[in-house]
């Protein structure tokens, strides 16, 4: 039994890759030859698709808009979470299970049923199409998140320090930046990271709230594949494309996704 | 640890309070607007009280998504938490293979969820897909664009393949901060493989399984992205979800009423659940 264990997860991890590698083979093909029929390899190999993507501003600026919203709603998410994560780490206040009850609720809320609402709200706040718009409506579900796993981490450190600094004379700003969080830096990683991933992958608010300048690429995606019949090696290589940030964000903090979930809330 | 009462914590949260705020109760009020009135455009708007309510809750319609919705997500839990476990108990411990299975494992949860229905769309279809082509191949007659069955199969499948790595990192997470004493103290003891899942993996456990199911339920159950960019929840209405249907509701034929009052029977649905997890998991803190 011994020496088969490492069958399962070699196993789930071909079954996780073999998708990708379609999308991959068929990204070096050109249109005609995908729907020519089914082959393991391309025959005609190309990289057209990735030169006319990475060429054409109607496409890479969707890239590009999409990492600054994600950016700027991970900085807005960690920064905000911060001090409330504190807050309810250390003290008890008025009202405070119920608030981190509420702000959890949040979390669960179905993006489908906002997706509206949000339209209206924001056009009214003249922020429609912007990137602060799309920034501002991911807070919904990312600072309930970048809370719940901030106060984890916080929980694991002791009082002891908080009591110490004071006794030493920090103020607490100055505690917070230059004792505090150092203290916490891969608690702030892995909450960083999950909060640009759950930005990333979303697109539902991000297409509702965006029609020409902040478009993220899911839209551009979209559009292309619809007005020009549907060019599939084009729209493959623009996937392959949308799973690189994914994958260099993993390559970074591999060794601390695993140790952050065991050190925080988890 | 005793914390202190102190409600100027209060200022300290609230930045978070107002932006949270500002994207859940302004949307929400704009919601149950909507739920008690009726338009005719114009901006003019009509009083029905609960007469939406009442129509969604006895529609067929509303009944068969929710139906759908429950099916969807029990499979999927049932499916990925033993299937995530299992991975996570076989995957090596720590050293160079372990950072390589994090890393290959985590690559689906990076994915655009439009992106993953758009591969699994193609990756799919009966002629150029790779599983389509393979279950044919094999004598399995599969088209997910006609049958529901098959359509059925590919999303589950489409979710397995999309979160089951979550599962594993948190039940991973959770296998690594047992110390190995208690292995140790096992082997001693001559327990089998199965006492030692069961009376010290699985408590260890406890925590990030529920965290991770809790997760998992509410995602799969507000999925709206993925299975509908692989089959738009056809053929028919054979996947139409809950929230598909609610889009197709809002957006697609502008039954703002009904729609709006579908949002709020499905957010309190959301919230029931998330308050009995809830409960569950600060009880099990206490104890």
């Amino acid at each position: 039994m011994k020496h088969r264990r490492w069958l399962v997860p070699t196993l789930y991890i071909l079954f996780l890759m073999l998708p990708v590698y379609w999308l991959l083979n068929m990204s070096f093909k050109t249109t005609n030859e995908i729907l020519g029929g089914f082959s393991w390899f391309p025959a005609d190999f190309t990289v057209d698709s990735y030169v006319k993507i990475l060429t054409d501003p109607t496409w890479y600026m969707g890239y590009v808009n999409s990492i600054i919203y994600v950016v700027l709603n991970t900085v807005i998410s960690v920064s905000f979470a911060l001090p409330a994560a504190y807050a309810f780490s250390r003290y008890r206040f008025l009202g405070d299970k119920h608030l981190f009850f509420w702000l959890l609720t949040n979390r669960m809320a179905p993006p489908a049923v906002f997706a509206l609402p949000f339209l209206q709200l924001y056009s009214a706040m003249g922020l429609f199409d912007t990137h602060l718009a799309v920034a501002l409506s991911h807070c919904l579900f990312n600072i309930p998140l970048a809370v719940w796993i901030l106060e984890g981490f916080i929980s694991g450190v002791p009082r002891e320090i908080d009591e110490t600094a004071y006794l030493d004379g920090y103020s607490f700003p100055r505690f917070f930046t230059k004792i505090f969080m150092p203290l916490i830096g891969s608690g702030i990683g892995v909450t960083a990271f999950f909060c640009f991933m759950f930005s990333w992958v979303e697109l539902l608010l991000a297409k509702t709230l965006t029609s020409v300048e902040a478009k993220p690429i899911a839209a551009v995606m979209t559009r292309t594949a619809s007005t020009s019949g549907y060019e599939l090696g084009l729209l493959a290589a623009a996937g392959v494309l949308t799973i690189v940030p994914g994958a260099i964000v993993i390559y970074f903090v591999r060794n601390y996704i695993a140790k952050g979930f065991a050190m925080g809330r988890v | 640890m005793q914390k202190t009462l102190n409600n100027k914590a209060w200022f300290m949260v609230l930045p978070v309070l107002f932006i949270v705020a500002l994207n859940a109760i302004v949307p929400l009020m704009t919601v149950v607007n909507y739920s008690v009135q009726d338009t005719f455009g114009n901006n003019l708007f009509f009083f029905e009280g609960t007469r939406w309510f009442s129509e969604v809750l006895a529609s067929e319609r509303f009944h068969d998504s929710l139906l759908r919705q429950f099916f969807f997500t029990f499979t999927i839990l049932v499916i990925e938490v033993p299937l995530g476990v299992g991975i996570a108990l076989t995957m090596p411990r720590r050293g160079f293979w372990s950072s390589v299975c994090l890393v290959l494992m985590a690559l689906p949860l990076l994915i655009p969820w439009n992106v993953v229905g758009a591969m699994w769309n193609i990756y799919a279809l009966p002629d150029i897909g790779l599983l389509g082509y393979g279950l044919n191949w094999l004598g399995i007659p599969f088209d997910y664009t006609q049958q529901p069955v098959s359509a059925w199969f590919t999303v589950i499948l489409m979710d397995v393949w999309h979160w089951t790595s979550l599962v594993v990192l948190l039940a991973y997470a959770g296998l690594r901060s047992i110390d190995d004493n208690y292995y140790r103290a096992a082997q001693i003891d001559g327990a089998s493989r199965w006492a030692v899942f069961r009376y010290i993996q699985l408590p260890k456990m406890k925590h990030v399984l529920t965290i991770a199911i809790l997760l998992r339920f509410m995602d799969s159950f507000m999925i709206y992205t993925e299975p509908f960019v692989l089959t738009g929840g056809g053929p028919g209405n054979a996947t139409t979800v809950l929230s598909i249907d609610l889009v197709k509701a809002a957006l697609g034929e502008f039954n703002l009423g009904v729609a709006a009052a579908m949002s709020i029977i499905y957010f309190l649905m959301t919230l029931l659940v998330c308050w009995l997890f809830y409960t569950l998991i600060t009880q099990g803190e206490k104890k």
